[in-house]
């Protein structure tokens, strides 16, 4: 029938232009060098994505602020695992890259059916099921596809529109266009662009040899998705009387759940792409709500849960375990000029402004890192061993790199999981990160006896003072109530980290600040107009 | 000689009516009057003090000759509205952008090294879109690749400093800071306000900033200075922390020597000259003058 192909394709064709929508805007939002996508944009896409979403919502109780994830369950009832086709950043990267890989391809037949990896997914999804209710982010972080597509779009594709940008500002520079400008590196270390390299590159080789691998083992929101598609009202459906067993449709599955030996579809891997239903010559498969035509075989493949799951359990959690080796990674050695000075000892790193504890952070941040790459002055960086495991990849106040800006508060707008909760430009003012620490011993006042004073310079309240010290020189004096913790002294001392004479100890628990004495108006008393 | 003299006067005289509050301005230097090193100049409206000082100095085509490339290099370091006067009047800057353009000049640039990030700088002290609606061309300064490596002939602490390209290929280089407080230098002015050229500021903090400060005159110096008092940033300088720290002295100090016009801006904020290390290093090298007494200064109190 000619009407169902034309209606197959138009299907296709619909779940198509919706995902690369949703790609293009997704990666907008996260590779933006110029701040063009409006805040209420980016919330509103991240709105419906599942694992954030969910976060917030355990947070919150609210279905108006974080019920992306339950309309996703009641859409997944009608379509079946729609999301993991159009919605899902990582899932149409990874049709992406396996469009390519069927493009260079000389095979035949792509993919072949294959038996579900049920106790695996099992797995996964208990140990999400547990992170998320215990709070464990660290282990959302690497399971969660939005954060793992989030890192992938900040710490790779985002220094390459950076790298982009620049080249083309220098070329039209050159012919004395100014639209474009040279953009700084938004990620100075190396560490977090390499592990994402790796964890990107490997979920990349899944989807070029086998598409929907990762989607279908290892991804819980796939899985618990996956669940509820079996009870879905539309689904893809055999009318064995029409099949010819051809194994087109089998062929073009990138989940790999047709199969023809029974006349089944596993609806639980099943990511309602279309695929099969524009490749089938016989009209034999449908998107709907019975079988069409003839009288139907639908044996949906029973789940078995193995007695082996108890040992993927245990690789599953040594996997993650290897992320300890990577702390090594970031130790600090002092250079031989610094050999009097004294090390700045901080007891906490310094979360984000809005993060309201350390604690609270660490459990529901997933590390998506859509805040590093919102942040204006690049000052959030991803931890690697600053919070320890419970915080690995997780943004934190990197006062190497730079300082807050006083009257910003993008990452908490940004934020879609609540672990930065947002602040009016009021509340951010006076949000102590953490407090200031002067360390004279080091201060080039003290050990040089020449002008400096960049520290204050910078502070925005003044929480840092100059005051007199000895031959008309003036001498850092530090007021920690009025501080924020925002980095401005921290940044510019000429000293070199960790021997700086200011810094920011951070706060296990973010406190509030008292606001800078309001000084009255100056007015200035003179007796002349012209003093000269 | 004398035409020559009299079509300049009556083209700034136009140039000067074409300016909203104009109305102080009648007085135009008549030609042949002997000209002064230094203008103070109280009153009036920031733009309309700067017709009367330059009028005073022998007026904008003493300094832009036609065809040159002028760099206008404002105070823009921080990111905060033009009422807190952490950076300079913007339209003090469109107003000097185009007298440049109007004497003839081939190009007019304007950048800073900013403090705080720079976009939010350049966009909320409006100095960008003030800048680019008067035909200048307006320049990042946040990248280390804008700047190149130049030898300071008389630095004592400062040897050498990468400088940004847009000063190195200038012709004119007319400097406009704002009359601020500073925590570390007492004051920041003209002098100061050149930190914004050089690329790296740590090193300066690092090795004697006051010396260094003065070592930058001895590879350039501007060849004009306008210290902007229209608001004065009285305390908790150079960023502020509310418009309470700010007083409306409706001033502006324009002179050649960077010296004298930072020593009298110096008097103006309430200090003496003396107090100021930077500005008595630079007295000694022998940079210029903060003895006002050898200095000739024209007074002008509109309003």
């Amino acid at each position: 029938m000619l009407g169902d192909m034309t209606r197959h394709k138009s299907l296709k064709w619909a779940r198509f232009s919706f995902a690369l929508f949703v790609l293009i805007v997704l990666t907008a939002i996260f590779a933006d060098p110029y701040e063009w996508i409006p805040v209420q944009v980016i919330d509103s896409f991240l709105f419906f994505q599942f694992v954030p979403s969910l976060l917030s919502f355990i947070r919150f109780l609210s279905l108006l602020a974080a019920g992306g994830f339950f309309i996703i369950v009641l859409v997944t009832f009608v379509t079946g695992r729609l999301y993991c086709s159009v919605i899902c950043p990582l899932g149409i990267l990874q049709d992406v890259v396996n469009r390519i890989a069927r493009w260079k391809s000389q095979k035949k037949r792509f993919f072949k059916f294959k038996k579900a990896q049920t106790a695996l997914r099992i797995t996964f999804l208990s140990i999400m099921a547990v992170a998320t209710i215990a709070g464990a982010g660290w282990i959302v972080t690497w399971l969660d596809p939005h954060s793992l597509a989030g890192r992938f779009f900040t710490y790779i594709l985002k220094p390459a529109v950076i790298l982009a940008n620049n080249l083309a500002a220098a070329v039209l520079t050159k012919i004395d266009v100014y639209s474009l400008h040279h953009q700084n590196s938004p990620i100075p270390s190396l560490a977090p662009v390499l592990i994402t390299l790796v964890v990107s590159g490997g979920i990349g080789y899944f989807s070029w040899k086998r598409g929907r691998l990762f989607c279908n083992t290892i991804c819980p929101v796939g899985t618990f998705l996956g669940v509820v598609s079996k009870y879905a009202l539309f689904k893809v459906r055999f009318n064995r009387e029409l099949c010819t067993r051809c194994g087109k449709c089998s062929a073009n599955c990138k989940s790999e759940c047709i199969d023809l030996k029974n006349f089944t579809i596993d609806h639980s891997r099943c990511v309602v792409c279309f695929n099969c239903l524009v490749s089938c010559p016989d009209d034999a498969l449908s998107f709907s709500r019975t079988v069409r035509g003839a009288q139907s075989v639908v044996n949906e493949e029973i789940d078995k849960i193995n007695t082996t799951s108890r040992r993927h359990f245990l690789v599953a959690a040594l996997t993650m375990l290897t992320g300890n080796r990577l702390m090594a990674l970031n130790n600090q050695k002092a250079p031989a000029s610094t050999k009097k000075l004294i090390r700045n000892v901080k007891d906490h790193p310094v979360a984000p402004p809005g993060s309201v504890s350390i604690a609270r952070f660490n459990e529901i941040c997933t590390g998506c890192s859509l805040c590093v790459s919102a942040c204006p002055t690049h000052v959030l960086q991803p931890a690697l061993a600053e919070y320890g495991l419970a915080g690995f990849m997780q943004p934190r106040m990197d006062y190497k790199t730079s300082f807050c800006n006083f009257d910003c508060t993008r990452c908490g707008e940004v934020c879609p999981t609540s672990a930065i909760l947002p602040l009016t430009r009021e509340q951010k003012h006076v949000t102590q990160m953490g407090r200031v620490v002067f360390v004279k011993e080091n201060c080039v006042v003290y050990t040089d006896e020449t002008d400096c004073g960049a520290c204050s310079e910078h502070c925005p309240t003044k929480a840092v003072k100059m005051v007199p010290y000895k031959n008309g020189l003036l001498i850092p004096e530090v007021n920690p109530d009025i501080c924020i913790g925002c980095g401005a002294c921290e940044y510019p001392c000429p000293l070199v980290t960790p021997y700086k004479a200011i810094y920011v100890n951070g706060h296990a628990v973010q406190q509030i600040a008292e606001k800078p004495q309001d000084e009255e108006k100056v007015e200035i008393k003179m007796e002349e107009d012209f003093p000269f | 000689m004398k035409r020559r003299e009299f079509i300049k006067g009556s083209c700034m005289g136009l140039a000067a009516s074409l300016i909203p509050c104009s109305r102080h301005l009648t007085a135009v230097t008549p030609p042949g009057k002997e000209k002064y090193d230094l203008v103070a100049v109280r009153g009036g409206e920031a733009e309309a003090m700067f017709e009367r000082a330059i009028s005073e100095l022998g007026g904008i085509e003493a300094f832009v000759k036609k065809g040159q490339k002028v760099v206008v290099k404002p105070n823009i370091g921080w990111d905060a509205p033009p009422a807190r006067a952490a950076d300079t009047n913007p339209g003090l800057v469109a107003h000097i952008i185009k007298s440049c353009l109007q004497a003839g000049a081939g190009e007019v640039a304007v950048f800073d090294h900013t403090c705080d990030a720079w976009e939010g700088c350049y966009k909320n002290s409006q100095i960008e879109e003030f800048a680019r609606k008067a035909g200048a061309k307006v320049i990042p300064g946040n990248n280390e690749s804008f700047y190149r490596e130049v030898t300071i002939p008389g630095g004592k602490s400062l040897k050498t400093a990468k400088v940004h390209q847009a000063l190195l290929d200038a012709d004119v280089f007319i400097n406009v800071p704002i009359l601020k407080h500073h925590s570390s230098t007492i004051v920041t002015l003209s002098m100061k306000n050149l930190m914004g050229v050089v690329w790296d500021r740590r090193y300066y903090h690092r090795n004697d900033l006051s010396q260094c400060i003065a070592d930058f005159l001895t590879f350039r110096a501007p060849d004009l200075n306008i210290v902007d008092g229209y608001r004065m940033l009285a305390r908790n300088g150079p960023r502020g922390v509310s418009e309470s720290d700010v007083v409306d002295l409706k001033a502006l100090i324009a002179g050649r020597d960077i010296v004298a016009v930072d020593s009298a801006a110096t008097l103006m904020f309430g200090k003496e000259p003396q107090e100021i290390n930077h500005i008595k290093i630079a007295n000694d090298m022998g940079l210029g003058t903060m003895n006002l007494e050898n200095v000739s200064i024209s007074r002008i109190k509109m309003s």
